[in-house]
């Protein structure tokens, strides 16, 4: 039952990939079972945290809720509509209405193209009309001048690349948005930037988020709710306050106790 | 007692242009058995004060001015061969990326084993049982299974313990750790600290520890230097500067820096400011090299 409000609706969402270490020379490779019947409901406006350490299935779920990947089993309902099985050309009105921002900035943003074409792009291809405007104030929502639009991407420092892959998502007045590891990348300084940034723009746009991390000083600063992954289940799922407050699962406990606080009399360590 | 390691008003400059600095006369000293962390943004020179050490700079980049002190030999004044031979008997380097600092093409054993071979001059067997041995001490459950794999077949985490027993193989008296754990995950990173530290009291080793992490800083370092644009912003003890760092910059940085425990208090963008300020003190800081030289 999807409730009235909710932007994304997942149940029993499984997602298998093939295990290529253990592929035979010949024939397919073994399936490897990275989510294990998943259920989320994602409110429209809302921003979820999803945290776990390397493995959890953590990259894999967003990518799956985007149908970059074609679930395995369960169901996946966007805006009321099921898109768990549809094919490219039933899904591609869609995709504009879903976002996403990568890890690294260098890799996902096109080395010989200047930032003005880069954010041009995907409003060329959605038949957009007055792009330079929209350009312009993609570049005016996450801070940066418009003067930028001239310039390569080697040509910025890493936090203001981060902006441009926000500025790129942003332009196509997306509902939802997919960060993937947005800001470990970034120096402390950067990320509190880039991180600015993103709350701002959840506010101003009404956009709805889910922001994929291992660090949960940053889901704690950034998110309404948040999704504990371990080896694919869900270990915890809770309001943020709740969850900091009172960590119910023993994962959610240990991956808190590993995070070096600045202080050099931290417990357990 | 005289410090292992003395790094003295050290400048490093772009070759051929002595007026562009990359280091400005950085000064620390590192006794037996301490660790220094040196931390500071991306492009602040952190990792260039661990090459320059070690004698590793990019060839783009000279020392132009000062000294470096490794137990008790002047690095500057000694001959190519003999600094490179002091440096590789005295000193090692765990580095950022395991992936690709492991040659993806060739098992974990040779890895670990080549130095001690060819430039301590080891029998091979002697190299294994030393090699398996460290294995065991990096908390490796199968050291025979691992010494016949290929980097791609571990983990992470598994890869960085590799790196660090290959690190510790010669018992080195000095390590320099460049981010060793910025490629892992919370869970992961935790236990390689805490590795890195109990092999580091263990043997006694002097480390330079590079990082950004004002947290990673607090679990492994006595005592930490602050850099901004090649510049020692800021030296004092750990306890000390996590009770109330003196420089405007380092209170900006420590306030920058996640705190799940206190969001108000973190992430907080460094201010403008801030930033006006420290790169006033470098501007300042060159025009009196530039007249003293």
């Amino acid at each position: 039952m999807a409730l009235e409000d909710s932007l994304f609706s997942v149940s029993g969402l499984e997602v298998a990939l093939p295990d290529m270490a253990a592929k035979p020379v010949f024939g397919r490779a073994p399936l490897i079972q990275i989510l294990k019947g998943i259920n989320l409901e994602i409110t429209r406006g809302s921003v979820l945290g999803i945290v776990g350490g390397s493995g959890s299935g953590k990259s894999t779920l967003g990518r799956a809720l985007l149908r970059l990947l074609e679930p395995t089993g369960g169901t996946i309902r966007f805006d009321g509509q099921d898109i768990t099985h549809l094919n490219e050309d039933a899904l591609r009105p869609i995709r504009r209405r879903m976002q996403m921002i990568f890890q690294d900035p260098m890799s996902s943003l096109n080395p010989r193209r200047r930032v003005g074409a880069i954010i041009a792009d995907p409003l060329l291809m959605h038949e957009f009309d007055a792009i330079d405007a929209r350009v312009d104030d993609a570049l005016d929502h996450v801070g940066l001048p418009r003067g930028f639009k001239s310039r390569y991407p080697h040509e910025l420092s890493g936090g203001q690349r981060q902006r441009v892959g926000i500025a790129r998502a942003i332009a196509l007045k997306p509902e939802f948005i997919l960060a993937d590891e947005i800001v470990s990348g970034l120096d402390v300084s950067s990320q509190a930037q880039v991180l600015n940034v993103l709350d701002n723009l959840v506010k101003e746009l009404g956009l709805t988020l889910a922001f994929i991390s291992h660090d949960l000083s940053v889901i704690r600063r950034l998110c309404d709710r948040v999704m504990v992954l371990n080896r694919g289940e869900i270990a915890e799922f809770a309001n943020t306050d709740r969850l900091f407050a009172a960590p119910q699962s023993a994962y959610t406990r240990e991956l808190m106790d590993a995070i070096p606080l600045p202080d050099p009399n931290q417990a357990n360590w | 007692m005289s410090a292992f390691l003395t790094v003295d008003n050290l400048s490093a400059s772009i070759r051929g242009n002595i007026r562009q600095r990359v280091l400005r006369s950085v000064s620390f000293s590192i006794d037996t058995g301490e660790v220094l962390g040196l931390v500071g943004e991306s492009g602040a020179g952190k990792s260039m004060i661990g090459k320059a050490i070690l004698g590793i700079l990019p060839s783009a980049v000279e020392v132009v001015e000062g000294e470096i002190q490794l137990d008790g030999h002047n690095l500057m004044a000694m001959k190519q061969a003999d600094r490179r031979r002091l440096i590789g008997a005295t000193a090692a380097l765990i580095p950022q990326d395991p992936l690709t600092a492991l040659n993806p093409s060739r098992r974990i054993e040779p890895q670990i084993t080549n130095r001690l071979v060819d430039i301590l001059g080891w029998s091979k067997r002697d190299a294994r049982l030393r090699a398996l041995e460290l294995l065991d001490e990096v908390h490796i459950d199968n050291p025979e299974r691992v010494m016949g794999s290929y980097p791609h077949e571990l983990s992470g985490g598994m890869r960085q313990r590799v790196l660090i027993a290959s690190a510790f193989a010669a018992n080195p008296k000095l390590v320099v750790a460049d981010e060793p754990t910025t490629a892992l995950d919370v869970t992961v990173q935790k236990q390689i600290l805490r590795l890195i530290r109990e092999l580091q009291t263990r043997h006694e080793t002097a480390m330079v520890f590079v990082t950004h992490d004002l947290g990673v800083v607090s679990k492994v370092c006595q005592r930490l230097s602050v850099l901004y644009g090649g510049m020692v912003v800021e030296s004092s003890d750990v306890p000390a500067f996590f009770g109330g760092p003196g420089h405007a910059y380092s209170r900006a940085l420590l306030a920058a820096t996640p705190k799940y425990t206190d969001p108000e208090a973190s992430l907080l963008p460094v201010d403008e400011a801030v930033i006006a300020q420290v790169s006033g003190e470098v501007l300042a800081a060159d025009e009196g090299w530039r007249h003293g030289a």
